[in-house]
């Protein structure tokens, strides 16, 4: 068969919402769109445990302390589902990792921000899950097979970190003047690099287009944009805290909310790897992975013994 | 390709409970299948799902080959007499 019928009967099905499964023919550009975006998104929960974890042993309460134990552990799971995804497109998962390493891929720059008060925690799991599900749910029918079904898995499970973020912001903004200041900063800081994850603006994003012929996403990043904000605007004043956006107003004609412009300055110059926590979360994801580079080799060692173990056993 | 010596690749089932099938659930990296099994329940069933799990070494898994899908799968779509509505009833014969 002609290149060119293989990659019409491909279009065919993504077109009637027939899923692509690994082995499926397909154009080589669309495997290796999925490749970097499973695997970045893969990196980005594993990096996402960084900034979480500092508050593990600071939490402020033993059920505090479960719940974001519980959190981060989907993280590393959710993790582990991505690369699983990634590695049926016939790519190796230290490869990937090791793109990571060397800054090749990225992830998410939502987790180069440093997590300085408990409060912190709180907003991550409110407005950094919150904005990660409103971009997840849709990728649960992406046209991939295995993505689409390791989303399934991941929104199921994190719809409860959402909700353990925004019941710490519930109890800061009416506690203390202090922890209701604490909220307030953390807010401050969380929001505009939350509005940030949806990616660049629709006539600026280069993928976009392609990848929604495709049906690896079924809508456009200021779509989402939107539905998060008009979404999460009336849960800030709920908290009784205000949204840090001076231009920030409510249309009465359309019924949205209407945003300030965002700083992409800001936004590029942390994906380059200028954001305050570039560096150190590079240097812990490689840290744990080169450290514990000799319990991987020794189980496998391990492995070998108990098998010949087994072998002579049998043999005698 | 890595030059690295990976652990290798588990294929994950897990029954979810008593009465159903075991169900593929997703695939992890282990030593070996003991290590596959305790990965595997700390992956796939951190919310009860299941009452049992199979970990099976992805290389010993033969699949067919979806090019062959045609020749394989197609010949059952005209045998119709397969199904119970093939063959008409008279009305007097209630359940059958």
């Amino acid at each position: 068969m002609a290149e060119k019928n293989l990659e019409q009967i491909f279009q065919e099905k993504v077109d009637n919402e027939i899923k692509i499964e690994p082995k499926d023919w397909m154009p080589e550009s669309y495997r290796k769109t999925l490749i970097r975006q499973i695997s970045q998104h893969a990196h980005s929960e594993v990096v996402g445990m960084l900034p979480e974890a500092n508050w593990i042993t600071r939490a402020p309460s033993l059920t505090r302390k479960v719940a974001l134990l519980a959190k981060v552990q989907d993280e590393a799971g959710h993790g582990l589902y991505l690369y699983s995804a990634c590695e049926t497109l016939g790519v190796e998962r230290d490869d990937t990792i090791d793109d990571l390493h060397s800054g090749k891929a990225k992830y998410s720059s939502i987790f180069n921000y440093p997590t300085l008060t408990w409060a912190d925690i709180g907003a991550i799991g409110w407005l950094v899950d919150g904005a990660a599900i409103m971009n997840q749910v849709p990728l649960c029918r992406c046209s991939f097979g295995p993505y689409s079904r390791a989303m399934i898995r991941v929104c199921k499970e994190e719809s409860f970190h959402q909700r353990q973020g925004y019941s710490i912001m519930l109890k800061m903004a009416n506690g203390t003047p202090e922890q209701k200041r604490m909220a307030q900063d953390a807010i401050n800081r969380w929001w505009w690099p939350a509005l940030m994850m949806f990616g660049p603006n629709d006539a600026e994003s280069e993928h976009s287009a392609q990848s929604m012929k495709w049906k690896i996403k079924r809508f456009s990043n200021d779509e989402l944009r939107q539905r998060f904000l008009d979404m999460t605007v009336p849960q800030c004043h709920l908290l009784g805290c205000e949204v840090p956006d001076p231009d920030l107003k409510f249309n009465e004609e359309s019924g949205h909310w209407e945003m300030g412009p965002i700083d992409w300055d800001e936004f590029w110059n942390v994906v380059k790897g200028n954001g305050k926590c570039n560096r150190q979360r590079l240097r812990d994801r490689k840290g744990a992975y080169d450290d514990g580079a000799w319990v991987r080799e020794a189980a496998l060692v391990y492995a070998d013994k108990k098998k010949s173990r087994k072998s002579e056993m049998a043999a005698a | 390709m890595s030059n690295k010596k990976n652990w290798p690749l588990w294929e994950v089932f897990v029954r979810s409970k008593a009465g159903l099938s075991h169900r593929h659930s997703g695939s992890l990296h282990a030593a070996d299948a003991e290590m596959a099994l305790e990965m595997a329940r700390d992956v796939y069933t951190r919310r009860s799902e299941g009452i049992s799990i199979w970990v099976v070494e992805s290389n010993n898994i033969l699949a067919s080959d979806p090019d062959a899908k045609d020749a394989l799968f197609d010949p059952a779509n005209d045998k119709i007499y397969r199904h119970p509505t093939f063959y008409e009833l008279p009305d007097e014969v209630k359940y059958m």
